[in-house]
C-alpha cells in the first residue's frame, strides 16, 4: 500500500522539487551574490541586495503595490459580496449564475485584459462613442493609469472572491436569517450583525485569494498602466532585463514570497484547512 | 435585499459585456471602433497570417503535451494522497498556486540559465512545456482529490477484501469513477497553459512564439481589429471546454 503511494506521489514529488523548490532557491543564492556586468551573477557574497529592498526609492514602490492591491481587493469585496448573496439565495438556477461566474474565472485572462484596452484607449470604443455623441471634444486619458490597472485587476480577480463567499454563504442557514426577522432585524441589520459575522471565513479566504495575485501582478500593470505605473511585477520584471540587475531581482522576487507565504500561513492557520 | 437581482444583473454585465463588445466588433468592416457593417475580414486576416498560426500550432502543442503530463502526474499524486496526506506536497503546491507568476517566471528562467550553463540546454518548447507542466500541476490535484474526497472509500476497500491487489483495485474500481474527473482537470489544464504569457515568454525560445506571445505583442503595438478576431476565438474555444469541464465535475 505504502510502495504504491509512493509512487503514486514520485512523478509530482519530483516536478515540485526541480521546478519549483530548485528554481526558488536558485534565486535565494542570487540574492547573496553581486551583479555581474552583462547581467548574470558574479562574486563576492553580500547582503546589499536585501538591504536595498528598505532604500526609499524601492519602498515607495512597495507601498504603491500593497495599496494598488489592497484597494482592488477591497472593491472586489464590495462588489463580490452583494453578487455571491444573490447567488446563493436564488435557489435551484443558481447552477447557471456560477456557470456565469466560473466561465470568466478561467477563461483567458489575456483577453480579458486586453478587452478593458479594447474599451479605454484613446481610440477606444468609449471614447469614440463620446467624441461621436459630442460630449467629449478630446478623448479622454482612460488607459495608462492606476485606475485603470485598478479596474483591470478588479476586473480579473472579482471571480476568486465570489467563489468563496458564495461556499460559506451557501452553507448559511435560512432560518437564521427568519430568526432575525422574527426578532424585529431589518434587512440591513440581518446583513451587518448576521450574514457578515458568519461569512468571514469566506470573507478571509476571498480577499487573500484576490489580494496575492494583485500584489504580484505584472501582466494588468503593463497592458493597462504601460510604462506610467511601476508596481513590484513590473520593478521585477525589469531587474532581469534592461536593468540587468539579477541579485537584486531575485531579492525582490523572494521579498514578495516572504509576504505572500505569510499571508497564506496565516490563512491556513485560521481555517485549520490548506487551500488543498 | 430586494434591489439584489438588479445588482446581480449589472455585476454579470460588468463581468461579461467587455467580451461581449469586443466579440460584436470583431466582425465590424472598419479597422477604427465605429460599426461600418458585418464583415469577416479580420477572420480571414487572421487565418492568413503565417505568424498567427505558427503560433497557435506552438501553443496547442505545449498545451497538449503539458496537459498530458501534468494530468498525469497530478492525478496520481491526488490518489496518493487520498490515500495518506502529505503535508510538504501539499504545502508545496497551495505555494506554487499563490506565487505571483512573475516570480514563478524569473525562478524558472535562472533555473534554465544554469541547465543552459552546466548541460547546454538551450530555451525552446521543451523548457516552455516543462514550465506549464509546473504551474498546471497544483489545479489538477486540487480538481481530482475534490472528485476522490466525493467517492466512498470502502468501495476500493472492499474490492481489495474480495482479493484484488492494490493495482486491480485502483484499475477497475476507483479509476473508472475517477475519471470524469480526471477529464476536467485535464480540460482546465489544457485552457491554463493555452493562455499563459507571463512564464511563457520568459522562458521560450526563438523558435517557441506562443500565441499569447504574438497578441500580447500586437495589443502593446496598438489597436488592431485582427487581435479582436483571435480573442474572441479564444473566448469561445476555452469557454467550451471550461462548460465541458463543469459539466464533468458534476456527472
Amino acid at each position: 500500500m505504502n510502495r504504491l503511494r509512493a509512487w503514486c506521489l514520485a512523478p509530482t514529488a519530483s516536478v515540485l522539487l526541480t521546478l519549483y523548490l530548485a528554481p526558488l532557491a536558485i534565486l535565494l543564492l542570487y540574492t547573496l551574490l553581486t551583479r555581474g556586468a552583462y547581467g548574470g551573477t558574479s562574486l563576492p557574497w553580500t547582503i546589499e541586495n536585501w538591504q536595498r529592498l528598505l532604500d526609499p526609492l524601492y519602498l515607495v514602490i512597495l507601498g504603491r503595490s500593497f495599496a494598488v492591491a489592497l484597494v482592488s481587493t477591497l472593491i472586489c469585496l464590495l462588489l463580490g459580496f452583494p453578487l455571491a448573496l444573490f447567488i446563493a439565495r436564488s435557489g435551484p438556477r443558481r447552477h447557471i449564475w456560477l456557470y456565469l461566474v466560473i466561465l470568466p474565472f478561467w477563461t483567458s485572462f489575456l483577453v480579458r485584459t486586453y478587452a478593458w484596452m479594447f474599451l479605454l484607449r484613446d481610440t477606444g470604443l468609449i471614447n469614440s462613442a463620446l467624441l461621436a455623441l459630442g460630449i467629449i471634444q478630446e478623448p479622454l486619458p482612460l488607459l495608462y493609469n492606476y485606475g485603470a490597472v485598478i479596474l483591470g485587476l478588479v476586473y480579473g480577480y472579482l471571480p476568486f472572491m465570489v467563489l468563496p463567499l458564495y461556499a460559506t454563504l451557501e452553507r448559511l442557514d435560512p432560518s437564521l436569517l427568519e430568526a432575525a426577522a422574527d426578532l424585529g432585524a431589518r434587512p440591513w441589520q440581518t446583513i451587518r450583525r448576521v450574514i457578515i459575522p458568519l461569512s468571514l471565513p469566506g470573507i478571509r479566504a476571498g480577499s487573500l485569494l484576490v489580494f496575492i495575485p494583485c500584489l504580484g501582478a505584472y501582466l494588468t500593470p503593463d497592458l493597462l498602466g504601460g510604462g506610467k505605473t511601476i508596481l513590484v511585477g513590473t520593478l521585477i520584471q525589469n531587474q532581469f532585463t534592461s536593468a540587468r540587475d539579477w541579485p537584486f531581482g531575485a531579492a525582490l522576487s523572494l521579498g514578495v514570497m516572504a509576504v505572500v507565504m505569510l499571508l497564506l500561513m496565516s490563512l491556513i492557520r485560521r481555517q485549520d484547512e490548506g487551500v488543498l | 435585499m430586494r434591489l439584489l437581482p438588479a445588482y446581480a444583473a449589472a455585476a454579470f454585465l460588468f463581468l461579461h459585456l467587455p467580451l461581449l463588445v469586443l466579440a460584436v466588433f470583431s466582425f465590424n468592416e472598419s479597422r477604427f471602433t465605429v460599426w461600418e457593417g458585418f464583415s469577416l475580414r479580420w477572420y480571414r486576416a487572421a487565418f492568413s497570417d503565417a505568424q498567427l498560426i505558427e503560433a497557435t500550432w506552438n501553443s496547442l502543442l505545449i498545451g497538449a503535451a503539458a496537459t498530458v503530463l501534468a494530468t498525469a502526474a497530478g492525478a496520481l499524486c491526488a490518489y496518493g494522497l487520498w490515500k495518506r496526506a502529505s503535508r510538504w506536497l501539499s504545502a508545496s503546491l497551495s505555494l506554487s498556486l499563490v506565487t505571483p507568476e512573475i516570480v514563478m517566471g524569473i525562478s524558472l528562467l535562472a533555473l534554465f540559465q544554469w541547465a543552459f550553463r552546466f548541460l547546454g540546454v538551450r530555451l525552446g518548447m521543451h523548457t516552455v512545456i516543462l514550465a506549464h507542466v509546473m504551474f498546471c500541476l497544483a489545479y489538477v490535484v486540487i480538481v481530482v482529490l475534490a472528485r476522490l474526497r466525493t467517492m466512498d472509500r470502502s468501495l476500493e476497500e472492499a474490492a481489495l477484501d474480495l482479493g484484488a491487489t492494490e493495482w486491480q483495485a485502483f484499475r477497475r474500481v476507483t479509476l473508472p469513477l475517477l475519471a470524469p474527473g480526471v477529464g476536467a482537470a485535464a480540460l482546465l489544464a489544457f485552457t491554463i497553459s493555452f493562455d499563459d504569457y507571463v512564464i511563457t515568454s520568459l522562458v521560450a525560445g526563438v523558435d517557441s512564439e506562443t500565441l499569447p506571445m504574438v497578441l500580447y505583442a500586437i495589443a502593446r503595438r496598438g489597436a488592431n481589429p485582427v487581435v479582436n478576431a483571435i480573442s474572441t476565438l479564444i473566448v469561445f474555444g476555452l469557454g467550451l471546454l471550461i462548460l465541458i469541464a463543469e459539466r464533468l465535475r458534476e456527472t
